[in-house]
């Protein structure tokens, strides 16, 4: 029997950082809109809905990071010098909101200071994330086994892009999760919110899209040359059919198939930046076969995971079960 | 503005500032974690509710230095790539599996179950809820255990074999990377080391509200229970420090002769210096108060035998002296102090004065914090004795840092220390405002109290001032 443990692990990669997006994207979310939320018991809903989850949103960062170091050493080696200040400034932004949390609660006499960290934190941590997709999607500089790029080589217009996207995008999520954990009068305001958030979302998540064939002919030809078009072609559609069917939900005003909705669109997102840069982890240098650390590491590793990622999956989803539901307002623990 | 600097040593900066930040959160959470878990126990046990409260009074300041060890945590898994990435790609194969196996094992565990065991009292049943405590001390248990796996192979690696491309690859054996030679005696130092702080920390605590009121029962009951541990662990410590320190001397000979302060070899018989000012560029100890034969006699048991110095080790292949005959020095001096609380308190409870003896309880609190002082000086004993190489013997430091700009590392650092003294320091400032306020007992309702979620009010100002459950009868039930 012939497995690719290689390509195994770039979906496990894949796996880890889509869950990341799927548990912290709503997360940071709040903390973008959070300006927008009432003072009181808006905000302090708000937070409450994600106080129990979000540092076990957060460990699937660290899974990312450490299992992009486990799996494939050449890349985390070569991406992280490439992007070093935007990942500063998502590692900075992080500990402000992750501060924040309890710092709102148990102060609260410095709340305004305390809600600007939650806010300026979630956005430069999602700011940081989004440029970080760009300027790797934009192709760095290799020498050997080394970045040879200068330090500010990831900034550039599509980078900037990528990152508002995020923010935006980011921020949906976030107002749709409270349509989905809340009711009343934070509801209504919720789904305002998601009505200026939604098609805001589609024009980054078009401007992107655009944008991205045209940084190179590799991805023009995945894109729009045949027969590869056959397949690539399927993804806009879907975007087309999940857009619509998330402006009946918000018009309906559903509860739960918005949130669920929004993560469909960041999914297709998702298998769209796949299309693009399968198989390089390094756009047009790096392949993940150059990569791939030794097989006995990945089979050490695979072990482990099979067993203990349904585990994960199955304790993390009672953890959400004990708090489902819509928020109250009792406060905080 | 940092174009004349060297990145190297930025990034040395950096990643010492980082790390050390980072540590000290664990060395109190991986000791509260076991505390908390012990005080619900015996709740559910003998139905005291004594403990139970002392648990939620912990609760608290629990969740406040975990989260600030989470986020800090998290900038640790990626500095290894921004600031060392020649080091990540040469030792992933190696250790980033036990990296990976950390977060999967042990970080999900943790984060997974300490929702619950923070928010979910009333919310799952008191079995139920136990077991998620129990999840999340085990789970920095096995963080600790994984985290000092790969410390300990960098300072002993066993088990590997060198690729072609120039990687650190595994062997036939994981167990032999895993369980290498320094692993066992780092391992059981520094979980005892957080048992150590945790204690000193809840003692101080203790003392504190004791000076203040001694019939206070609760804290008598976590005095006591911090002073028990006090007596019992710090001997344990010492030997196993010692044990340790003979390991040491086996694998990595340099970093004991920094230690011992030896910059010259004795054939017959090493002293042991027990102060003194290292002068590196002379290569002897001034003023150096000494004990004849002494070092020989711990080392190698024998007054006799020879033991070898620095004029051994090529001059680039020495760490640095001072740092480490210092950090050595703190590092043992607080762990004989703190063994003389523990007999100390052992002396009052004979005397039945355990809590009411003034003298102890200031002693105890001087001694508060002092477990951190000693976990930062050993790991700075062994990471600066590590030097100059990441991977001993193999890999050294300045082949082991990224293609980096100096601006860009500067610039970060910087904003790093901003940061981290801003946030931290008010993470800092409310445990230590929560821990001069006395464990009350409010929580006592929460037991017998309606299935509704307890908590504090965030709007109201007073609010930090009550019990979790305070409010909750007030305005809920």
């Amino acid at each position: 029997m012939n497995i690719d443990l290689t390509i195994i692990w770039a979906f496990i990669i894949a796996f880890a950082v889509f869950a990341y997006v799927v548990m912290d994207g709503f997360d940071l979310g709040i903390g973008i809109i959070f300006p927008a939320l009432g003072r009181g018991a808006e905000r302090d809903k708000a937070m409450n809905s994600v106080a129990p989850v979000w540092d076990g949103n957060e460990t699937w960062l660290v899974l990312g990071g450490g299992g992009l170091l486990a799996a494939f050493p050449l890349a985390y080696a070569i991406i992280l010098p490439a992007i070093y200040p935007p990942i500063i400034a998502m590692l900075l932004g992080l500990v402000l909101r992750g501060v924040a949390f309890e710092g709102r609660w148990r102060d609260p006499n410095h709340q305004p200071f305390w809600d600007f960290a939650f806010t300026a934190g979630s956005f430069v941590a999602a700011f940081a994330q989004g440029v970080t997709l760009g300027a790797l999607l934009q192709g760095v500089e290799v020498e050997g086994r080394a970045y040879a790029g200068g330090w500010l080589d990831w900034l550039s217009a599509y980078s900037v892009l990528t990152g508002i996207g995020t923010v935006i995008g980011y921020g949906l999520l976030g107002s749709t999760w409270l349509i989905m954990k809340t009711e009343g009068a934070v509801q209504d305001h919720a789904f305002r919110m998601s009505w200026k958030l939604f098609p805001a979302t589609l024009v980054a998540l078009g401007a992107v899209s655009l944008y991205t064939p045209f940084l190179e002919a590799e991805y023009f030809a995945r894109w729009f040359t045949f027969p590869s078009v056959l397949f690539s072609a399927q993804v806009p559609l879907l975007v087309a059919v999940i857009a619509f069917l998330l402006f009946r939900s918000l018009r309906l005003r559903h509860d739960y198939a918005p949130f669920l909705l929004t993560l469909g669109l960041f999914l297709l997102g998702m298998i769209g930046l796949g299309i693009s840069m399968f198989p390089y982890v390094v756009p047009d240098e790096v392949t993940i076969w150059d990569a791939a650390t030794h097989p006995s590491s990945q089979a050490f590793m695979l072990v482990g995971t099979l067993f203990i990622v349904p585990l994960i999956i199955g304790y993390t989803a009672w953890a959400y079960w004990v708090f489902r539901g819509k928020v109250g307002d009792e406060g905080y623990h | 503005m940092f174009d004349g600097f060297d990145a190297l040593l930025l990034a040395r900066i950096q990643f010492a500032f980082t790390v050390s930040f980072h540590f000290i959160f664990p060395a109190f959470s991986i000791g509260l974690a076991s505390y908390l878990a012990v005080l619900e126990g015996l709740w559910l046990k003998t139905n005291d509710s004594t403990y139970l409260d002392l648990f939620k009074y912990w609760r608290k300041i629990f969740a406040i230095a975990f989260a600030m060890g989470v986020v800090s945590g998290i900038v640790m898994s990626y500095q290894f790539g921004t600031n060392w990435s020649v080091f990540s790609d040469k030792t992933g194969p190696v250790i980033g599996p036990l990296m990976a196996y950390e977060v999967l094992t042990a970080f999900f565990l943790e984060a997974g179950f300490l929702g619950v065991m923070l928010f979910g009292m009333d919310k799952v049943g008191r079995k139920l809820h136990f077991t998620a405590t129990l999840m999340v001390a085990v789970g920095t248990f096995i963080s600790a255990f994984w985290i000092l796996s790969v410390n300990s192979w960098m300072q002993t690696p066993t088990g590997y074999e060198i690729a072609a491309n120039g990687q650190f690859v595994p062997g036939d054996s994981w167990l032999a990377i895993i369980f290498n030679p320094s692993f066992p005696y780092r391992l059981v130092h520094t979980v005892m080391a957080a048992y150590l702080t945790t204690a000193f920390v809840v003692g101080a605590v203790g003392a504190y509200h004791l000076l203040k009121n001694k019939a206070d029962h609760r804290a008598r009951r976590m005095f006591s229970m911090a002073m028990w541990m006090a007596a019992l662990v710090a001997p344990l410590q010492i030997f196993a420090g010692d044990m340790h320190g003979l390991n040491t001397l086996e694998h990595q000979p340099a970093k004991v002769m920094a230690m011992e302060g030896h910059y010259q070899s004795h054939p017959d018989g090493a002293p042991l210096i027990l102060f003194g000012i290292p002068n590196s560029a002379e290569q002897r100890v001034d003023y150096a108060i000494e004990i004849p034969k002494a070092s020989s006699l711990i080392l190698k048991h024998d007054l006799n035998a020879p033991l070898a110095g620095l004029d051994s080790v090529p001059e680039d292949k020495q760490p640095p002296v001072g740092m480490i005959f210092w950090s050595f020095r703190i590092m043992v001096g607080i762990g004989f102090a703190m063994l003389g609380i523990g007999v100390f308190s052992l002396l009052a409870r004979v005397r039945g004065r355990l809590y009411d003896w003034p003298w102890l309880h200031r002693a105890a609190i001087v001694m508060g914090p002092s477990g951190f002082v000693a976990v930062i000086a050993g790991w700075i004993t062994t990471e600066v004795g590590r030097q100059p190489y990441t991977v001993y013997g193999l890999l050294t430091t300045a082949d082991s840092v990224s293609p980096l700009a100096a601006p860009a590392v500067g610039a970060s650092l910087v904003a790093f220390i901003v940061t981290y003294f801003i946030m931290f320091g008010a993470g800092t400032a409310y445990i230590l405002k929560l821990m001069g306020k006395p464990a009350t007992g409010h929580e006592e309702a929460a037991a017998s109290g309606p299935l509704r979620s307890a908590g504090i009010t965030p709007a109201s100002a007073d609010s930090t001032q009550r019990g979790r459950s305070g409010t909750m009868m007030e305005e809920g039930a």
